[in-house]
């Protein structure tokens, strides 16, 4: 059975992400996604039983790190990127969100 | 009818590690905006977590100590929304397999204790164009938190209060958090809804944020129990919503509920491995752990046979049922050593504004005041300026008293000298007495007392003035 995608879906997960996208761009989307559905449906048949969940491939590989202190990046570099930043007060400046 | 509150609480709470969860950055609390931050905590591209092993450990100390069972494996997940102070545009968290569950801590159930960033600090007042624009501190994004939710036991707001301060003292306890709410290292939400008492079924509840002192938390549940019972007593349906604890107006507000319900969007975080965390791991640091402040208290109860209000108090932090415990090892009674510390100590360490760890006074020097009450060398009155003084100079109690000469009249022929002296400068008080009015006496012993400027054994003084009266 293909694992159909519909355009309604499409525009939930566009708005979650913050996209406008125009009605051929849903069609399009919507199309696209669904073949990828179908795809994972596909490796989804194949037989798991007695194989656990693989998140990642580094299970027991020690990869933690202990607490200790590193330099940071300097106050004018980490805002040397950001647009409108308030170079001053040292602060990033977004428009403005109600909080 | 009657209607009772069902209450669960989310507790977030900043882990006292030295840097951040998953990069170097220090995770100290004031400093100038934005310079504790680096590639990693910022989002910016190309960068890659690290998990810092305190942090785990530190969550494990608090999940063991609320009674949770430590996974071995978990995983960290991306829950992912939009917002300036979430750089990366997700959170890394726990979801579905959370470092530990199923816990219990004075009968209420612990869900889970799960480890996850802290989110930058956004400004959205004070400045020029404040109300164009939102200012931003990533200081604190990437600063290690657990969240512990609680199961929906608790029935009151005072209840929902109270624990959430006992769970305050055991975090503090164990060293894992500072407990200090006003600078948001320890913050609380809660789930309430309503049901008619004896219902089974939940009713719909009402997420309450932005309850960052136990008096807020109290009083804006409160608000918001009236405020349920209310809709509903008017036949209408609570929404399940989002509202903010408004301490000014004293009531929870709606929070403008977003167009489509929250989709966070969880899955795996692929730039973490499963966090494995093996028995061995686990029992060190159980082994590790300090004897707990239910456990010490009931211990305190048992071994001092202290009342359950002393034990009760002087666990209130470890520093202080450390400090008793000084204090009866070096010598002193219990029950003295109790009634010092939560009297005369207390009062004096809240009037300078000191933690008992500032105590100009050791444990060890109060047991020896404390052993020259007893013993008989000085009386308690004079004990209480003795301490008075040693608070202030740092001076033993020994050689205060010998400097001022305070150790206590015990003599006999001293007394009866000074009983006669009042005696007969107060012979209308003695008539009084003799003439059956018996409260005379107090008066009279304390005639005698100022007489002895306070060093008289009040014992012996009771004793040698009823026989000098009655003669």
């Amino acid at each position: 059975m293909a694992a159909g995608f519909t355009r309604e879906q499409v525009a939930a997960i566009a708005a979650l992400a913050h996209l406008e996208l125009d009605a051929a761009e849903l069609d399009l989307f919507a199309r696209q996604l669904g073949d990828i559905l179908t795809a994972a449906e596909e490796v989804q048949r194949v037989d798991t039983t007695g194989v656990p969940p693989t998140a990642s491939v580094l299970t027991r590989h020690a990869s933690d790190r202990p607490d200790e202190v590193r330099p940071c990046l300097d106050r004018d570099e980490a805002l040397a990127n950001a647009p409108d930043a308030a170079l001053d007060a040292g602060l990033f400046k977004v428009p403005r969100v109600i909080g | 009818m009657d209607y009772e509150a069902v209450i669960g609480l989310e507790i977030h709470a900043q882990l006292l590690t030295a840097s951040k969860i998953f990069c170097g950055c220090s995770a100290a609390f004031g400093a100038p905006p934005n310079t504790h931050v680096c590639p990693v905590c910022l989002g910016l591209p190309g960068a890659l977590p690290v998990l810092n092993r305190a942090a785990v450990d530190d969550a494990i100390r608090a999940a063991l100590a609320l009674g949770c069972t430590i996974h071995e494996t978990s995983i960290f997940a991306r829950k992912n929304y939009f917002y300036p102070d979430l750089p990366k545009g997700y959170q890394i968290s726990q979801y579905e397999q959370p470092l530990a569950t199923d816990g219990e801590m004075d009968g209420v159930g612990i869900i889970r204790v799960h480890l996850e960033e802290d989110a930058g600090k956004s400004l959205h007042e004070g400045f020029p164009d404040s109300d164009r624009k939102t200012y931003v501190d990533y200081n604190r994004s990437g600063v290690p938190l657990i969240e512990i939710v609680t199961q929906p036991d608790l029935r009151s707001a005072a209840d929902a209060a109270e624990f959430f301060s006992r769970l305050r003292s055991v975090l503090v306890w164990l060293g894992v958090n500072d407990g200090n709410m006003e600078e948001g290292s320890l913050r609380c939400d809660a789930n309430v809804s309503v049901r008619p008492v004896g219902a089974q079924n939940l009713g719909t509840k009402a997420e309450v944020k932005n309850l960052n002192s136990f008096r807020f938390l109290q009083k804006a549940l409160e608000h918001e129990i009236a405020r349920q019972i209310g809709v509903i007593s008017e036949g209408g349906r609570v929404v399940q919503e989002t509202r903010l604890w408004d301490s000014a107006a004293g009531r929870t507000v709606s929070m403008r509920s977003k167009e489509e319900a929250h989709d966070y969007r969880y899955f795996p975080e692929p730039d973490l491995p499963p966090v494995v965390v093996d028995a061995n791991r686990v029992q060190q640091i159980r082994s590790a752990m300090p004897e707990l402040p239910g456990a010490r208290r009931r211990r305190f109860v048992e071994q001092y046979a202290l009342p359950e209000y002393d034990a009760g108090q002087l666990t209130q932090t470890r520093a202080l049922a450390d400090y008793f415990e000084s204090a009866v090892a070096a010598g002193a009674p219990a029950k003295l050593s109790s009634n010092w510390i939560m009297g005369e100590l207390a009062r004096k360490l809240k009037e300078e504004d000191r933690g008992i760890d500032a105590s100009p006074l050791t444990a060890s020097r109060l047991a020896e005041l404390i052993a020259l009450v007893n013993n008989g060398t000085i009386s308690g009155s004079i004990a209480k300026d003795v301490f008075e003084k040693m608070f202030a100079s740092g001076r033993t109690a020994g050689e205060i008293v010998a400097a001022e000469g305070l150790t206590q009249i015990d003599d006999e022929s001293q007394i009866v000298g000074l009983i006669a002296d009042v005696l007969s400068r107060h012979a209308d008080a003695v008539a009084q007495y003799r003439g059956g009015k018996t409260t005379t006496f107090g008066f009279l012993v304390g005639q005698v007392m100022k007489a002895a400027a306070g060093k008289a054994n009040p014992k012996r003084v009771n004793e040698l003035l009823r026989k000098a009266l009655g003669a």
